[in-house]
């Protein structure tokens, strides 16, 4: 019999494992999926950009050269500059200013962490809706499992961009947010979360399926526990790998969708500007000349959601079997 | 077959009336409808008139059956804003949106493929990764901001073509084109660009998997085993198996440029039916909304059944499933 080289790998763990428990991070450091994140250059750029971008949008508060909300500290005479490397750039403005003199830096990180939240709530009401439905309709099985799965099918044969911008409408006239900032903020999250369960579900559900007939299901079934404990302490934690990957590339697209319904004027107030209000707000300073106002928030969304884009696909690859 | 068929149409039914319901309820439960037409000093008792001569007493399954009734006859009453027949006001917007998802497909299809074919058969030459490189660009840029870099390019700093609108339009009597006209031809590029882009970059990747997939088949190595040319084996065996999936995609992806049209329609204000969507949302006029929904819904059931009737069609193997289920 040949030795493979996953033989001596897992040799090595073992003995390693018998000299006592390695450290986390030396788990981190030997496994596969660490292994095939070194080996991809552009991966390793899209994590760093990603990390730099999260972090700018967590400290925003301290790192921003000005403040755009403080209307005391605008000054109409600091409006309409350009970037500081043009005749008229001040240090002051590094991207330029609007025609308020709202420091288009400033805005931008305050944009994207807003743009950051919005996506990660969005996100996680979408992966939390799904994987219960997911759970439930795998698990049960029956009529509560076609009820929910042809729900789904509905849903999947329209975009999420007009699902969300309906639900978004319809939530508007409902509730009239025409004056609370805090209600539109929650209604864009419930509005992604609302158009986006559909991938979590049939993943889940399919997972569940399997792991429904396991013996250790029928052994917490047999000591008396109830259905709620078996799904969500036994079951969830063996179908939740996949999730993660959905909700990687998900972020990306969450985002985007923000970003449209903002720019489509339906989403976040100019008072409480995301990336896409931002870009819709910029846009009506294109024609006269001041590009920098909409190009540098373009340019920063495009950036995080290819970033992020890059890598989810990593992970999927790195995660799938099959491709290794 | 005749059974797959008729499955596949009961399901295109229940979806439609699943839609009309939502769109129903819309009406049902999203503000009061009298309260567009009394003013203050009507008495409770009138209000009660008006709502029992707009049939609002009747039970719920009453009231959908009319609706669904109305629908049919493409009767979605008055529109809130401007008060004029919604039916109308779709008319006159539908040609618009229809030429610009048509001329966005065939943008999408003209160039996708080539594109494709050609990245499929040389995936190691520097244009074929270049393509990659763009490709995934082209998915992670929203739309909208592909709309203002195109506006950027070519209106601002070149000034090459309009930036908005639809002009140089010929009124054929029942539908107003943009295809007869010159400078027609010229306001639809930038939005049906910015629309197929997407669309575009999805069918080059399809296309180049599924040729680097067929060309590892046996049949293929056969072919290129008799001497043929490899000419005939790309274009006449290789790529004619690859269309399949390609028309599929196509097909669905039809229905989500029409969805989409919404925000091309809106960076270009191209006067279609989802710049007409879009302020509905944003002045709540429900009977535009409904419509609109209930519109989209039908178009994409259509093209979703036709596709998968064309699909029996052309491959036999779904047909043999078929009978057996």
């Amino acid at each position: 019999m040949q030795i493979t080289p996953e033989d001596a790998r897992s040799a090595t763990l073992s003995t390693r494992q018998v000299q006592g428990s390695p450290s986390v991070m030396g788990r981190v450091l030997d496994s596969d999926i660490w292994y095939s994140f070194t080996r991809s250059w552009i991966t390793m750029l899209a994590a760093l950009i990603t990390l730099v971008l999260i972090l700018s949008a967590v400290f925003a508060h301290q790192i921003a050269p000005n403040d755009p909300f403080n209307l005391e500290s605008l000054s109409l005479l600091d409006g309409s500059k350009p970037p500081f490397w043009s005749a008229d750039g001040e240090w002051r403005f590094p991207l330029g200013t609007d025609q308020q003199g709202r420091c288009v830096l400033s805005s931008i990180l305050f944009g994207m962490r807003i743009s950051l939240i919005v996506g990660f709530l969005g996100v996680l009401l979408a992966a939390s809706i799904g994987i219960t439905l997911g759970l439930v309709a795998g698990y049960l099985g029956g009529t509560v499992d076609s009820v929910i799965m042809r729900v789904a099918d509905v849903q999947l044969t329209f975009p999420a961009i007009l699902i969300a911008l309906l639900i978004d409408g319809t939530m508007r006239a409902l509730v009239g947010t025409a004056r609370s900032e805090v209600l539109v903020f929650w209604v864009l999250v419930v509005s992604i979360g609302l158009s986006f369960w559909v991938q979590y579900a049939r993943t889940v559900r399919g997972s569940t399926m399997v792991e429904r007939n396991k013996e250790y299901v029928q052994a917490a079934r047999l000591i008396g526990l109830g259905n709620v404990t078996i799904l969500f302490r036994h079951v969830l934690p063996n179908v939740v790998g996949p999730v993660l990957v959905i909700a990687t590339i998900n972020m990306a697209l969450a985002i985007i969708t923000e970003a449209t319904l903002s720019f489509l004027g339906v989403g976040l107030p100019p008072t409480e500007p995301s990336l896409g209000t931002l870009i819709r707000l910029g846009n009506e300073f294109l024609f006269s000349g001041e590009w920098w106002v909409v190009i540098f928030p373009g340019l920063t969304l495009a950036i995080l959601v290819l970033a992020i884009n890059l890598l989810g696909d990593w992970l999927r690859d790195a995660l799938n079997p099959k491709l290794r | 077959m005749l059974a797959f068929i008729l499955r596949r149409i009961g399901q295109a039914i229940l979806v439609l009336l699943t839609v009309a319901l939502i769109s129903f309820s819309l009406f049902r439960f999203v503000g009061d409808p009298t309260q567009q037409m009394v003013s203050q000093d009507t008495t409770l008792e009138e209000r009660l008139q008006i709502r029992k001569n707009l049939g609002l007493d009747d039970p719920v399954i009453v009231q959908f059956g009319r609706f669904v009734g109305k629908a049919a006859r493409f009767d979605f009453g008055l529109s809130y804003q401007t008060r004029q027949p919604v039916a109308t006001l779709i008319g006159d917007r539908f040609p618009a949106t229809m030429e610009l998802a048509f001329a966005s497909a065939l943008f999408a299809l003209f160039a996708g493929i080539p594109m494709g074919v050609y990245a499929g058969l040389k995936p190691q030459s520097l244009l074929a990764r270049l393509f990659q490189t763009v490709s995934l660009i082209g998915i992670s840029l929203p739309t909208f901001l592909i709309g203002i870099l195109l506006i950027f390019v070519f209106s601002v700093s070149f000034g090459l073509l309009p930036s908005f609108g639809r002009q140089g339009t010929v009124n054929l009597g029942f539908w107003t084109t943009s295809f007869l006209t010159l400078e027609g031809w010229r306001s639809l590029i930038l939005p049906a660009v910015t629309l197929g882009l997407f669309q575009m970059t999805l069918i080059m990747r399809l296309v180049r998997s599924e040729m680097m997939e067929v060309l590892r088949t046996d049949y293929i190595k056969f072919a290129k085993a008799r001497g043929l040319k490899p000419r005939a084996v790309n274009y006449g065996h290789a790529l004619k198996n690859t269309l399949i999936p390609v028309i599929t995609i196509t097909g669905l992806q039809l229905g989500s440029i029409i969805a989409f049209a919404i925000i091309t329609e809106t960076v270009f204000q191209w006067p279609g039916m989802g710049l007409m969507f879009l302020q509905a949302v944003q002045t709540v006029d429900i009977p535009i909304m409904s419509a609109y929904l209930l519109l989209v819904a039908s178009l994409f059931v259509l093209i979703n059944l036709i596709v998968d009737l064309l699909y029996v069609v052309v491959d036999p193997r779904i047909r043999i499933s078929g009978r057996a289920a």
